[in-house]
């Protein structure tokens, strides 16, 4: 593997990717939302609870490359014991990150720095965001299927 | 009686500029072709060359510029006709590519021959673009679409396609070559099925033009479509083939100039095909680049082009056949130049950014042919796709980079 790639494929997220954390439907949930994306055909579902104005528990299933799962997996670790407004801020911490417009910001962002990578592949940034926009969408409450496109 | 020259894949590929070019350090290999195709030096001049001499709106102006605008225009249109075996270039319709050629067949032919309970027979191995327009008249008309079933291997089930034929189906509209798999359908057993019933037959020709020796009439067919730049011709041009008497009967598709001959506001009369279906000013040096793409194909022998990418095609499916977990999706009888494939444990679009990181391009995701993928219980594949300057050693090259992902992605 050379250094660009070990760049986008960082350890962190090969690990997530071959072993997600969180993965599976959760009975307890009181938030769900559906992410799609048509360009490669990745699906996930998220599943949240929420209570107190706070997510208590956030998993996941569904079917996608390494990053997306990877960062689906990672966002369940991140966003448990968010507050909803802060976890909002954090979706729009990474998205900013991985689009290019932010430098990753050790301080907001902690270990989802390692997507950092993404940022130098335009085709992946959505592989990326996927789980994020569904994130929001699930804490909004819209109620719609996310699509990246 | 003279021996036919041996393929000559050094001077094939020093016609096409772009092969020079360097990706992260190296030559590209290029096996992305089923998507579109590279251009050599001989298309690309004769595009330039209109610009440079003969340019201007076509059809009316009575300057020389327009004049020989419109002879390098209708001179193609010629040289298309021949390319394909139509009896007239009159037959002959410039469209964008395949997509609109099926959109102006769907919605004309579709608004002329569709009425309620009619049934319209594709096939499950569709990509978009032959099931949306569909889609799009038979709910506009109260018709109904239907799709015959795909094997295992990706061949047309042909007893399931006959079965959902009946007295309904009014038209039939299959894909000659898969876009996703390869196979090559049965066009002349679908002809004479489809024929039995009295249904138009249309066919996708996208991903035959560039493989197979095209005769229109031969093939029994009502329609065809094609896309310039899948054959080594520019984006944004192809061909739409209509037998006459049927471009006569159906109505436009789009309204404009050029598609008339007299307009008032108490009712319009149409021109005669083709211009009655080339509404407005149309893509005036494609048609050119395109019959160029012709005569470079033409020179070099469509079966001998079909030839040497069988080769590399089956040497890339032995290869690829010694990489552990690698399954080939589509394993017809009848295949041209496209191998497509998944791999245990990883996700074929990572497997793509990694082939894209040692200068291989291939084409991962659902090639526009969802039902397809769903046939075959897969969300994507990755595709390796030949044309007729691809070589052994660029499949080398892919299953190295297949090599490099496993690493990667399998502990």
């Amino acid at each position: 593997m050379n250094d660009a790639l070990r760049d986008l494929y960082r350890e962190v997220i090969l690990d997530h990717s071959r072993r997600p954390r969180n993965y599976g439907a959760m009975d307890a949930a009181n938030r769900q939302s559906d992410g799609f994306n048509p360009l490669c055909g990745d699906r996930l579902r998220l599943f949240l609870l929420v209570e107190d104005g706070a997510v208590r528990q956030a998993s996941f299933v569904g079917d996608g490359c390494a990053i997306s799962t990877a960062s689906a997996s990672l966002l369940t670790e991140a966003a448990r014991g968010l507050p909803e407004e802060e976890a909002l801020e954090l979706v729009e911490n990474f998205r900013g990150m991985v689009a290019g417009e932010s430098e990753p910001d050790g301080e907001s962002l902690g270990k989802l720095t390692v997507f950092a990578g993404v940022r130098d592949y335009p085709t992946r940034v959505k592989c990326a965001t996927l789980a994020w926009h569904t994130l929001r969408a699930a804490i909004e409450q819209s109620g719609e299927t996310v699509k990246t496109e | 009686m003279i021996a036919a020259p041996a393929y000559d894949l050094e001077k094939v590929r020093a016609d096409f500029p772009i092969l020079s070019e360097e990706v992260r350090g190296q030559r590209i290999a290029y096996l992305d072709n089923a998507a579109s195709s590279q251009k050599p030096r001989a298309v690309l001049d004769a595009v330039d060359h209109v610009y440079e001499t003969g340019y201007a709106n076509i059809h009316r102006g009575v300057h020389v510029l327009s004049e020989r605008a419109t002879e390098h225009y209708e001179r193609s249109r010629r040289r298309m006709a021949k390319f394909i075996g139509a009896q007239s270039a009159d037959e002959v319709i410039f469209v964008r590519g395949t997509t609109e050629g099926l959109n102006l067949v769907a919605s004309s032919l579709g608004r002329y021959a569709l009425r309620e309970g009619d049934e319209v027979l594709l096939t499950g191995m569709e990509h978009h673009s032959n099931i949306v327009p569909w889609q799009m008249v038979t709910d506009l008309t109260g018709a109904k679409v239907l799709a015959a079933p795909v094997t295992d291997r990706g061949e047309l089930d042909m007893d399931g396609f006959a079965a959902l034929l009946s007295d309904r189906t009014r038209i039939v509209s299959v894909v000659h070559v898969s876009n996703a798999l390869g196979t090559v359908n049965p066009v002349d057993e679908i002809a004479r099925l489809a024929k039995e019933r009295g249904a138009y037959l249309v066919l996708d020709g996208a991903q035959a033009a560039p493989h197979l020796k095209l005769d229109v009439q031969e093939l029994g067919c009502d329609f065809y479509c094609l896309s310039g730049h899948k054959m080594y011709g520019p984006s944004g041009i192809g061909v739409l083939w209509g037998k006459k008497r049927l471009l006569e009967a159906i109505p436009p598709y789009q309204g404009g100039g050029e598609m008339i001959r007299t307009v008032s506001f108490e009712g319009t009369t149409y021109a005669e095909p083709p211009a009655k279906f080339e509404a407005g000013t149309p893509n005036i040096a494609g048609p050119v680049g395109l019959a160029a793409a012709a005569d470079y194909l033409d020179g070099l022998g469509i079966p001998e082009v079909a030839e040497h990418e069988a080769r590399v095609r089956e040497y890339a499916e032995s290869r690829l056949s010694e990489i552990p977990g690698l399954r080939v999706v589509g394993t017809a009888r009848e295949k041209a130049a496209v191998v497509s494939f998944v791999v245990d444990g990883v996700h074929p679009h990572d497997l793509g950014t990694v082939l894209d990181q040692e200068g291989v391009a291939v084409r991962t995701g659902h090639h526009c042919t969802q039902p397809l993928m769903e046939r075959f219980g897969v969300p994507a594949t990755a595709r390796a796709s030949f044309g007729l300057y691809n070589t052994e050693a660029e499949v080398d090259r892919l299953a190295a980079g297949l090599r490099t992902a496993l690493e990667v992605f399998r502990p």
